[in-house]
């Protein structure tokens, strides 16, 4: 900060910072896990129930959405080679796509939402009032679950946004790229979250 | 410093989207079918995108060792609080 | 002052004036040093806040029936002195003062890998510390779940839980954040030459601890965040009314609070095993041992979680599993405290005062071990669960062991911190009250668990009167030393003498800076060509 002694201390050593990004996102795998067990546990005890209800949610929503983050999958770490190999434009391009499926994402959460809560599918909302408990868990997870990760895909969107600006003002360059590639192992995690809520939640059959 | 070839990547992002086809594909077929699929798939797609797009196969052995050390601690998480609710 | 000035001893010191100076200069320091002591500032307040709490609650118990409150207070006073004290003095406690201060000077670095990451985790203390104060004083009344918030009562209570909650959470994030640092600092950072094995052990001890952070604070982060989300929208995971199960919030609270205990203990034992070589002036016993206990502490100490539950309604085959690996998280403490005592053997002691608390850190912490261990055994805990004995217990472990273990640090690292060295006969003095006082107090509370006294109870049966008299003397006994204790160091931070660079003959690296060490910690980045603790040149750590 002000201080020009630890300005330079502050020296580059991209491996630790990376290091530093995993074990963020180990806590992050963690706070999911949390969730995930709770789903373990109460689907085990109710399984009719969460086979009923998981039926409610719309599949086309779900394979969408990750049909959308498995491409800003993609997308985020191309834009790590195009900045690597020099190429700034396509960087750039490559991380408004991203952005832009992370919107996209969004988008389609926000409709699935609405649509379950115009419903009256939501906590102590009329469509659940008198549902087998388990039905009511499955619920309560669902808003939970994806809640959280709509939560993340936001915070991933805004890191995204940055990080195109630091790379349009050369703050991110091809020799010193490690912010770029902590945002982008930022939003593989996000993706890799949803990998596990699309069987779980979606496909439950 | 290592560079993910773009062809890498495209061929990595076909394969996930061919293996989420499997698994819709599969949770319409059967439940058990649906289930096996979810056990094998899901953590074949986490792998990938773990192992490729994040880098990871290109990583210190320490980056492999947390990442397994944190992993097998949640897995175990799950497992023992099983021993109390199976067994009640 | 010390025969041989030490290098950089004309440089300036972390204590000088920065830049315009000022409350800015600390609060918006990236300095670990300085955060260092920001830390210990707004934790000593939050300590002396609770100790206030707790006093209170003693004079509740002077006499049966009300004696100065009604229940209410009371439950929101035992809730809120146990968050405080756990949440914001043992957990951070010596990993985020003494770890932030000594890590990187230990391990012959400049700074953590991530100066700002450490400020802003601060910050998030702060901001924690002041949600939890707040929580106490707006919306409908202290939150009076007890610091565990055990669902559904944490649930339905109209009381400020959801604020208090998440308190917590900003804090566990605070905590994960300097978990984050800790690690890649001593993966990162340590100084040419210093090996994973001629790292001191306190470094071993933080960066056990670090671990226990990452992987257990997401479990409460997330439990937490439940909690608010069940109290504003009825998701119903936790409530039994909704078919979720109340069991589950314990599980995934303990997951992360049984591990939260050795983040509380693993530093404190760090920090003994740093003082008990210096002032036996001997190479510590046991090396390798003592440092793999620390990571066996951390691995073991996150699978016995469920020992806090076996009252609880769990299966059959959780408690013996449970009781187990209880037995066995033992077994690494006790290496630790074998090789303490195989260290003083034939050593030449210096019974000077960070000594002398050390000493007592290892009889306390093994009688709150050992009443430990007794309710690992699945009989004896139905009839000790929720009665004092876990208080007393919890308390031996936690102040007599934590606790003890923080002023013996402070006492040890205080010269070389500010410079300035304190009273040592005083430090003696204060420690007469606060060993008395401590076992009249805890002790106390061990036997009147045996006979029954349930825990959180704002009154009490005739027959316990003596056994709580007892203990509200003997807590004010433990004040009076705290005190002085406080008092001492205060004293001297403003008129003591002037420190020399090394007052106890340490041999780890941080006393070959001057005291108060200079900005930069070392001129020029140390190599480091031997193991930490080299007094008895010849024979191999």
């Amino acid at each position: 900060m002000s201080d020009p002694v630890h300005e330079a201390l502050d020296h580059r050593d991209p491996e630790g910072a990376r290091v530093g990004m995993w074990l963020f996102l180990l806590t992050e795998m963690l706070l999911f896990g949390g969730l995930f067990l709770l789903y373990a546990v109460y689907r085990g005890r109710y399984p009719h129930e969460f086979a009923s209800a998981g039926k409610e949610l719309s599949h086309v929503f779900g394979i969408a959405n990750t049909f959308v983050l498995l491409t800003s999958s993609l997308s985020v770490a191309c834009c790590l080679t195009a900045l690597q190999k020099g190429q700034k434009r396509l960087c750039m391009t490559l991380l408004a796509v991203t952005a832009l499926l992370a919107v996209t994402f969004l988008v389609n959460k926000w409709l699935e939402w609405g649509a379950k809560i115009h419903h009256g599918l939501y906590p102590g909302g009329p469509g659940l009032i008198g549902r087998p408990p388990g039905e009511v868990l499955f619920f309560g997870l669902y808003y939970s679950t994806t809640g959280l990760h709509g939560l993340h895909v936001l915070a991933g969107l805004i890191v995204l946004v940055v990080v195109l600006g630091l790379v349009a003002v050369d703050r991110v360059t091809p020799d010193d790229h490690v912010l770029l590639e902590n945002a982008g192992l930022y939003w593989h995690l996000v993706d890799v979250v949803w990998i596990f809520i699309l069987p779980l939640f979606y496909l439950t059959v | 410093m290592h560079i993910v070839e773009y062809r890498t990547l495209i061929v990595v992002w076909l394969v996930l989207v061919g293996l989420t086809a499997v698994l819709v594909a599969a949770s319409f077929v059967s439940p058990a079918l649906a289930v096996l699929a979810m056990l094998f798939i899901t953590p074949t797609k986490a792998g990938l995108v773990l192992y490729i797009f994040m880098h990871l196969k290109y990583e210190a052995p320490l980056f492999k060792i947390m990442v397994l050390v944190a992993l097998a601690t949640l897995v175990i998480f799950i497992g023992m609080t099983f021993l109390d609710v199976a067994f009640r | 002052m010390s025969q041989h000035e030490p290098a950089g001893a004309d440089a300036r010191s972390y204590l000088d004036r920065q830049g315009a100076g000022g409350l800015w200069s600390w609060i918006g320091s990236v300095d670990h040093k300085r955060i260092g002591v920001l830390y210990l500032t707004l934790m000593v307040t939050m300590f002396w806040v609770a100790v206030t709490i707790g006093i209170l609650m003693r004079i509740e118990q002077w006499t049966a029936g009300p004696t100065i409150m009604q229940p209410a207070t009371y439950n929101g006073l035992f809730t809120v002195h146990g968050v405080i004290m756990i949440f914001m003095f043992v957990v951070p406690g010596l990993p985020a003062v003494f770890g932030n201060f000594f890590l990187p000077i230990l391990i012959g670095a400049g700074d953590v890998s991530f100066p700002r990451v450490n400020l802003a985790s601060w910050w998030f203390f702060v901001t924690g510390a002041l949600l939890a104060v707040l929580s106490l004083f707006t919306g409908s009344g202290a939150p009076d779940t007890g610091w565990t918030f055990y669902a559904p009562y944490s649930l339905r209570t109209g009381t400020n839980v959801s604020l208090a909650v998440f308190a917590a959470f900003v804090l566990g994030m605070s905590s994960i954040l300097t978990g984050i640092n800790f690690i890649t600092t001593v993966h990162r950072l340590r100084a040419p030459g210093m090996t994973w094995h001629r790292m001191p052990l306190f470094v071993w001890a933080l960066y056990a601890t670090g671990w226990i952070q990452v992987i257990a604070t997401p479990i409460i982060g997330i439990t937490l965040l439940l909690v608010i989300a069940e109290r504003f929208f009825g998701i119903g995971v936790f409530d039994p009314a909704k078919g979720g199960d109340p069991l589950l919030y314990q599980h995934l609270f303990w997951i992360y609070s049984h591990p939260a205990v050795y983040v509380m203990i693993v530093p404190a034992m760090g920090a003994i095993t740093e003082i008990i070589p210096t002032f036996a002036r001997r190479t510590i016993f046991g090396y390798k041992a003592i440092a793999y206990s620390s990571l066996a502490i951390a691995a073991f100490g996150s699978i016995v979680w469920a020992h806090h539950m076996f009252t609880s309604g769990m299966g059959e085959a959780a408690n013996l599993v449970f009781s187990l690996f209880t037995f066995i998280v033992a077994v690494p403490s006790a290496i630790k405290v074998f090789n303490w005592t195989a260290t003083l053997y034939r050593g030449s002691i210096e019974l000077a005062p960070p000594m002398l608390y050390a000493l007592t850190f290892i009889f306390l912490f093994s009688l709150g071990g050992l009443t430990g261990v007794m309710q690992g055994a699945l009989a004896l805990n139905v009839h000790l669960h929720d009665t004092y004995f876990i208080v007393g217990h919890f308390h031996y472990v936690m102040f007599g062991g934590t606790g003890f273990a923080f002023f013996a640090a402070l006492l040890y690292w205080f010269p070389k911190m500010f410079g300035r060295m304190y009273c040592r006969a005083t430090a003696v003095v204060a420690w007469v009250p606060l060993f008395v006082g401590f076992n009249l107090f805890y002790f106390s509370m061990l036997v009147l668990g045996l006979m029954g006294m349930p825990r959180r109870y704002f009154d009490h049966l005739p027959q316990f009167h003596t056994g709580h008299s007892v203990a509200t003397v003997g807590a004010f006994v433990l004040v009076l030393g705290l005190a002085i204790f406080f008092g001492n160091l205060v004293k001297a931070l403003f008129r003591g003498e002037r420190a020399p660079a090394d007052p106890w003959g340490g041999r780890t690296l941080e006393w070959t800076l001057s005291s108060p060490p200079p900005v930069e910690n070392f001129a020029a980045i140390p190599t480091i060509t031997g193991g930490p603790y080299a007094y008895n040149p010849g024979r191999k750590a």
